[in-house]
């Protein structure tokens, strides 16, 4: 039985593809309110996490609750109330950013005006003032990303799930996203990023966990982490944890 | 079901009609530029005018009676059907056959007027007749020449020896003159038409296969999957957009061919079932759409795979479909498009009304593959090609 302020309850996930194992009995909680990274290098389990607590992969064995319900026998309640910005942007370019934003406010069954004034804020938070009525065809990498974002968050999901939402972003671009999610942090909602930037899990997250080869190997605040591996930042943690350097490990 | 979702998909899907140039082509363009061609080619502009066929004539029948030749001359030129050039010599003639200038040769032979006086002064008496044999060459490259010109030809021999009206034997039955059921003249583009409606339908197995293995391939499927949208909805949405294409395309090929002189012979009802008949249609077609993103791994392949469906379609089941051999004709009764191009076949050419048993029967059979193909193409994307 979850803890009613658990927002994520992650027990004993396994996933297998054939013979590659993805996720190894792998354990978490998120609380509500959080802002929780899972941080770990690419392949460490992370998106197939994700896609599990989204209701797009079944897990092998073990379980997950995503806002107390089920991920497998209530995906569509599941489905309700999270908001999921994939690692590989997915947006439709031949509609202007903001049909893009509008679609995905309809999809999850918003009210038109409801849709209208809250694509026009998130819109204007991204920096989107000018350019959301070209087409998505037209931006710029860093551009589809931040609607790739906005279109996670139309609907003023409860839980978010961020796939590594600013990879492949020059630093001007990051560090507007880094500002937004700050933001978002402050809100009750809860929020689980993944990423393998250390300074992105240090400077934005409430708690991490540290997942390799599939399994939760540390979790705690950034702060608790380096006291307790005697570390200066997060890579030293997970040096310290597996013997390798994070981008070796990438 | 939620209608605003359903409305979304299929917004966002007529958003792509009018801005993607390709699919703008592929299914409103295409089709009308396909209209103007045939109706310019076939005889759309100026109604049911029928096509004249050079032929040439080579008269070797220097005998004083001339008044047979000229009589045989003035025949073929009453069919209305030749234009009448005269050779010199058959070699000449014969190298415009091979080029293609002309559509047949006629050889009058040496004795031809004699043979006919012959005939003339003793009917009953075959002995004493002078016997003569008219050559034909023909187009070999023209199916509709060389199979219109002999018919014509034996008829006109027959009016030159019997006269327009022989005397026939008093028979205690007799056969009532041929006629249409409608009693109008229509050109070739006239009985193209149907078809042309089912041509353009059939494009849009292509354009769904395409959408939905592009969708996957940039993951937004997978995306629209972590909202609230079910399977449903999101098929409902494409189902919507496909049927709004198929009439906004039923409309441009109608308006199309009313400008180059087409008219249909069937009321408003008779256009407005027609428009329900591509509309019912185009739900199969995006059954079928579906079942080729599925079997298709990439978007490149499913352009390919399309075609599995689309050629059986193309060439059974819309004009096409006209020039098939018996067998064949047969065999097309196994596509869905046949019985669309059939159903305004009837409505269009036979004039027959909306409610005859012919065109419900058709609409019957293309609801039962509409239902079965889009029910069929849910099931397997949703089994087999999500993801």
């Amino acid at each position: 039985m979850s803890k009613p302020s658990s927002a994520v309850v992650v027990e004993n996930l396994v996933k297998r593809y054939e013979d590659v194992t993805a996720l190894d009995d792998l354990s978490l909680q998120v609380q509500e309110g959080e802002l929780y990274g899972m941080l770990g290098p690419n392949g460490a389990g992370k998106t197939t996490t994700i896609n599990i607590l989204a209701g797009l992969t079944r897990p092998t064995a073990g379980s997950a609750r995503v806002g107390g319900y089920d991920v497998v026998k209530e995906a569509k309640r599941v489905r309700e109330i999270i908001g999921v910005c994939p690692q590989d942007t997915a947006v439709y370019d031949y509609l202007t950013g903001r049909e893009n934003v509008e679609l995905f406010g309809s999809l999850h069954g918003m009210q038109p005006s409801e849709i209208k004034s809250k694509a026009e804020e998130l819109l204007a938070a991204v920096g989107f003032e000018e350019d959301a009525d070209r087409r998505v065809g037209k931006y710029s990498g860093g551009m589809r990303r931040r609607i790739n974002l906005v279109m996670a968050l139309v609907h003023d999901p409860k839980i978010v799930f961020l796939d590594e939402p600013t990879v492949a972003m020059d630093p001007q671009s990051r560090h507007a996203v880094w500002d937004f999610l700050l933001e978002l942090g402050r809100t009750e909602r809860t929020v689980v990023l993944t990423t393998h930037y250390m300074e992105e899990a240090e400077a934005l997250c409430g708690t991490v966990g540290i997942i390799d080869n599939g399994k939760l190997i540390a979790s705690g605040s950034p702060r608790e982490l380096k006291e307790k591996h005697e570390a200066r930042n997060l890579e030293e943690v997970f040096l310290d944890l597996t013997g390798r350097k994070i981008r070796e490990a990438v | 079901m939620s209608w605003q979702r359903t409305a979304a998909i299929a917004g966002k899907e007529l958003k792509q009609l009018t801005r993607d140039f390709g699919t703008l082509f592929l299914l409103v363009l295409f089709p009308m530029v396909l209209t103007l061609v045939f109706g310019l080619s076939f005889g759309g502009m100026g109604g049911g005018g029928e096509a004249k066929y050079e032929i040439a004539i080579v008269n070797q029948d220097p005998g004083a009676d001339g008044r047979w030749v000229d009589y045989f001359l003035a025949n073929l030129t009453g069919t209305g059907l030749f234009e009448i050039e005269l050779y010199e010599d058959n070699e000449s003639a014969q190298v415009d056959l091979q080029q293609g200038r002309i559509k047949g040769i006629v050889v009058i032979p040496d004795g031809f007027g004699a043979s006919c006086q012959s005939y003339q002064q003793a009917t009953q008496d075959p002995s004493s007749w002078v016997n003569a044999t008219v050559q034909l060459y023909l187009d070999s490259g023209s199916m509709v020449a060389s199979q219109t010109i002999p018919s014509v030809m034996d008829q006109v021999l027959a009016i030159v020896l019997l006269g327009r009206t022989p005397a026939q034997p008093v028979l205690p039955v007799s056969l009532g003159s041929p006629s249409l059921v409608e009693g109008e003249e229509f050109s070739t583009f006239d009985y193209f038409v149907p078809g042309l409606f089912a041509y353009g339908a059939i494009f849009l197995i292509m354009t769904v296969g395409q959408s939905f293995t592009v969708e996957r391939e940039q993951g937004l499927l997978r995306r629209i999957r972590t909202t609230p949208t079910s399977p449903f909805e999101l098929m409902s949405g494409h189902a919507i957009s496909n049927m709004v294409k198929a009439v906004i395309q039923v409309g441009v090929i109608f308006a199309m061919a009313f400008l180059i002189g087409y008219r249909p012979n069937g009321g408003p009802s008779a256009i407005a079932m027609a428009f329900g008949i591509v509309v019912l249609f185009s739900l199969c077609c995006v059954g079928f759409g579906l079942i080729t993103a599925t079997l298709a791994k990439s978007s490149n392949s499913a352009t390919g795979i399309s075609f599995l469906f689309l050629l059986p379609q193309m060439f059974l089941g819309t004009f096409v479909g006209s020039i098939l051999t018996p067998t064949m004709q047969q065999v097309a009764r196994f596509v869905p498009a046949w019985y669309v191009t059939d159903s305004l076949t009837t409505l269009f050419i036979r004039g027959a009304p909306v409610t005859s048993s012919s065109v419900m029967f058709d609409v019957a059979v293309i609801l039962a593959w509409s239902v079965l193909t889009f029910a069929a193409g849910i099931v397997l994307f949703e089994r087999y090609g999500k993801d």
